[in-house]
C-alpha cells in the first residue's frame, strides 16, 4: 500500500520553486497536491502528481527529485474527519514527520497524507481502526 | 617626543644590526644543527655545514621551512633544546588539522614580549597607560604575547581575552582604558557596539589600538580612528616565528619595523626561491636569530609583502615591511583564524560528504562571515526536514573542532555548485582585503 510522493530538494531562492512547476507544466503532468517546507536555506517540495515516473525523467536535469512512501488515508470531506485520524495516531503513539491534505470536491471526499518513520506499521494501525489508505491505483481512482 | 623601550638597539645604525645579525646566525645555525635532527637532515641534503654561514648573506645557502616541513616534524621534530628548558608552547591551526605547536623557553618568552613593548611603546604606550588585551588568550598567541609586553612597560593590563563586548566596554569605560589590543574587526564592532549605546569617540579614553592577526585596509584603519577617537597602528606575528610582535608600526603608520636583532627577513621569489632585492614584492621568509625552543631558520611565512630600508621619521633603524598584500597559498584568514580548504575538504570527506563544496568569505558590520555550501550526495537528501537540519548541526560541529571556527553550513541539492570548466570555484572572498 501506501502512495509515492516526490520530494524536490531546492535552495531557497527566487525562481527556484516555479521553475520545478513550471517544468512539471509544461509536460503537462497535473500536480494532485503539494506541499513545502521552508527554512532560511532551503524547501524540500513535496508532489503528489499523476505520473511519477514521468516527473522524475524530466525533473531530472535541474532539480533532485526522490520517490517517498507517504501513507494516504481517506476521509469524508466533512469537518472533524482529520481530528478523528490524528487521535488514533495519537492514542497509538505514531509520530508524524510532517503531514498535508487534499480534497476532491467532485467526490465530496478528501485524503490526507502522513509521513511517519514505519509507514507499514502506522498503515496497519489505521486500518485496525478501520480507515481506509491508499494506494497508487487508487488515488488516480479519487482524482 | 620619540619613546622607544629598548632605544639603543631600536635605532642602532644598520652596520651595528649586521653585526648583531651575523653573530647570531653563525650561533644559531650551529644550535639547530646540533640539535635539530630534521634542519640538520635538510642541510646535509644541500651540502651546506655549519661552517660555511659565517655572515648574515650566507643565509641564502640554507634550506627553505615550510608549513608541511612543521607538519612532518610534529610536535617535537624541530625542538631546539631539551623539552626540560622550555616553559611554554602555544599553537596554532595547520593545513590538515595537525596543529604548529611553538616550543618556548624563558628566554624565548622575554624577547617575545620585549618585541610586544616595543609595539607598544611605539603607539604611544609608557607606565600610566591602561592596556586592554582583546585578544584571545590561551593557546593562540594575539593574548599573552599583547599581555606579556604590557607588563614589560608597566602599564596596567587588563586581560580581558576575546569576546564578551558587553563587559569589554563595561572595563573600558570604567577602568578607563587608553591602548586597545585586538583584531581590527573586533576594535571596529567594538567601535559600532560603543556608539549603539550612544557614546560619542570623544567619550573613551583610548589613545592608540594595536591591531593584528588579520589583514586589513587602509579605509578600514581610518574608519576605525574614527569611532574610536584613536591611532591605529598595525602589528605583525605569526606562532612560527613566535607571535605577534615581530613586526610593529610606528607613528608614521606605513608599514611595520620587523624586530631585525631577533627576526631576519627576506623576500623571496614563491616559485624560485630566488631572493630578491629589497623594494621588490615577494614571499617573506623569517629566520628566528636567537629563538631556543622553536629556532626556525628561513621559514616562509606565505604572506606576499615588500621591504624598505628607507630612513623613517620615527628614529627606528629595523626595516619595515608592508601589509601583507596576500597570499601565495590558498590560506584565509578568517576572524583571525587560519582556514585552509583542505581542512574544510578532509572533515567533508571523513563525514561522508561529496567534496563539492563552495567557501564563501565576506565582512558584514565589520565582521567576517563564514559561510560554507556544500551539494549533499543523492542519498542524503531528506524529504525532512529536521533530518537536514541535524546534518548542518554535525558538520558545523565537526569543522569547528577542526578549525577552531564553525562556519554557517548550507546543504545544498546535489549539482547545485556551479562549476567553470568543469572546476569548482572553492573560495569565493568578497572581502576586498587587499588592494
Amino acid at each position: 500500500m501506501a502512495i509515492t510522493q516526490l520530494s524536490v530538494y531546492l535552495e531557497n531562492k527566487p525562481g527556484t520553486l516555479s521553475q520545478v512547476i513550471n517544468t512539471i507544466s509544461d509536460a503537462g503532468i497535473n500536480i494532485r497536491a503539494l506541499s513545502l517546507a521552508d527554512t532560511r536555506d532551503f524547501g524540500i517540495l513535496r508532489l503528489i502528481v499523476s505520473d511519477v515516473q514521468a516527473t522524475r525523467a524530466i525533473l531530472d536535469d535541474q532539480a533532485f527529485a526522490t520517490e517517498t512512501e507517504v501513507i494516504a488515508v481517506k476521509m469524508s470531506d466533512k469537518a472533524g474527519a482529520l481530528g478523528n485520524i490524528l487521535k488514533i495516531l495519537e492514542d497509538e503513539s505514531i509520530n508524524i514527520e510532517y503531514t498535508y491534505a487534499f480534497t476532491s470536491p467532485s467526490r465530496e471526499q478528501a485524503c490526507v497524507v502522513f509521513r511517519v518513520g514505519d509507514t507499514k506499521a502506522a498503515e496497519k494501525v489505521l486500518n485496525t481502526y478501520g480507515e481506509i489508505t491508499l494506494n497508487d491505483e487508487d488515488l488516480k481512482d479519487l482524482l | 617626543m620619540k619613546n622607544y623601550y629598548q632605544k639603543e638597539i631600536e635605532t642602532a645604525p644598520y652596520e651595528e644590526i649586521v653585526k648583531i645579525q651575523n653573530e647570531k646566525l653563525k650561533k644559531q645555525v650551529r644550535r639547530v644543527y646540533d640539535n635539530v635532527a630534521y634542519y640538520r637532515d635538510l642541510m646535509d641534503k644541500k651540502g651546506v655545514k655549519p661552517e660555511d654561514i659565517q655572515t648574515i648573506d650566507d643565509i641564502k645557502k640554507l634550506p627553505f621551512l615550510t608549513k608541511d616541513d612543521l607538519r612532518e616534524a610534529y610536535p617535537y621534530g624541530l625542538l631546539g633544546t631539551d623539552l626540560k628548558n622550555c616553559v611554554r608552547i602555544q599553537s596554532t591551526s595547520g593545513t590538515t588539522g595537525k596543529r604548529v605547536v611553538a616550543f618556548y623557553t624563558q628566554h624565548d618568552i622575554d624577547l617575545w614580549e620585549e618585541c610586544c613593548a616595543r609595539a607598544i611603546v611605539a603607539a604611544g604606550g609608557t607606565n600610566e597607560d591602561v592596556v586592554q588585551v582583546c585578544y584571545g588568550y590561551g593557546l593562540f598567541t594575539g593574548g599573552p604575547g599583547l599581555n606579556g609586553g604590557s607588563h614589560k612597560v608597566g602599564c596596567l593590563t587588563l586581560p580581558m581575552s576575546s569576546g564578551n563586548t558587553e563587559r569589554q566596554i563595561q572595563f573600558m569605560m570604567d577602568l578607563n582604558a587608553t591602548i586597545l589590543c585586538c583584531t581590527p574587526s573586533y576594535a571596529a564592532y567594538i567601535g559600532e557596539s560603543l556608539a549603539e549605546r550612544g557614546y560619542k569617540p570623544e567619550d573613551n579614553k583610548l589613545k592608540a589600538g594595536i591591531f593584528g592577526a588579520e589583514p586589513w585596509t587602509e579605509e578600514m584603519r581610518r574608519s576605525i580612528e574614527k569611532s574610536l577617537g584613536i591611532k591605529a597602528y598595525d602589528i605583525y606575528g605569526l606562532t612560527e616565528t613566535s607571535g605577534p610582535g615581530v613586526a610593529f608600526e610606528c607613528e608614521e603608520q606605513n608599514g611595520m619595523h620587523i624586530n631585525e636583532d631577533h627576526f631576519y627577513a627576506e623576500i623571496i621569489d614563491p616559485n624560485t626561491g630566488e631572493v630578491l632585492p629589497e623594494g621588490s614584492r615577494g614571499e617573506l621568509v623569517f629566520t628566528s636569530l636567537d629563538k631556543e625552543g622553536f629556532p626556525l631558520l628561513r621559514y616562509r611565512t606565505k604572506d606576499i609583502c615588500v621591504l624598505t630600508r628607507k630612513k623613517c621619521s620615527c628614529g627606528r633603524t629595523h626595516i619595515k615591511m608592508s601589509k601583507p598584500m596576500g597570499r601565495s597559498d590558498d590560506m584565509m584568514i578568517i576572524r583571525g583564524v587560519n582556514v585552509f580548504p583542505s581542512q574544510i575538504e578532509t572533515v567533508l570527506l571523513k563525514e561522508g560528504y561529496s567534496p563539492n563544496y563552495q567557501i564563501v568569505v565576506d565582512r558584514a558590520r565589520n565582521n567576517d562571515t563564514f559561510d560554507v555550501y556544500i551539494e549533499l550526495n543523492p542519498d542524503q537528501v531528506s524529504d525532512v526536514v529536521s533530518d537536514i537540519q541535524a546534518r548542518e548541526r554535525s558538520l558545523e560541529a565537526a569543522m569547528r573542532s577542526m578549525l577552531g571556527i564553525g562556519p554557517k553550513i548550507h546543504l545544498v541539492p546535489p549539482k547545485s555548485i556551479t562549476r567553470s570548466e568543469g572546476k569548482a570555484v572553492r573560495v569565493i572572498d568578497k572581502r576586498n582585503l587587499h588592494d
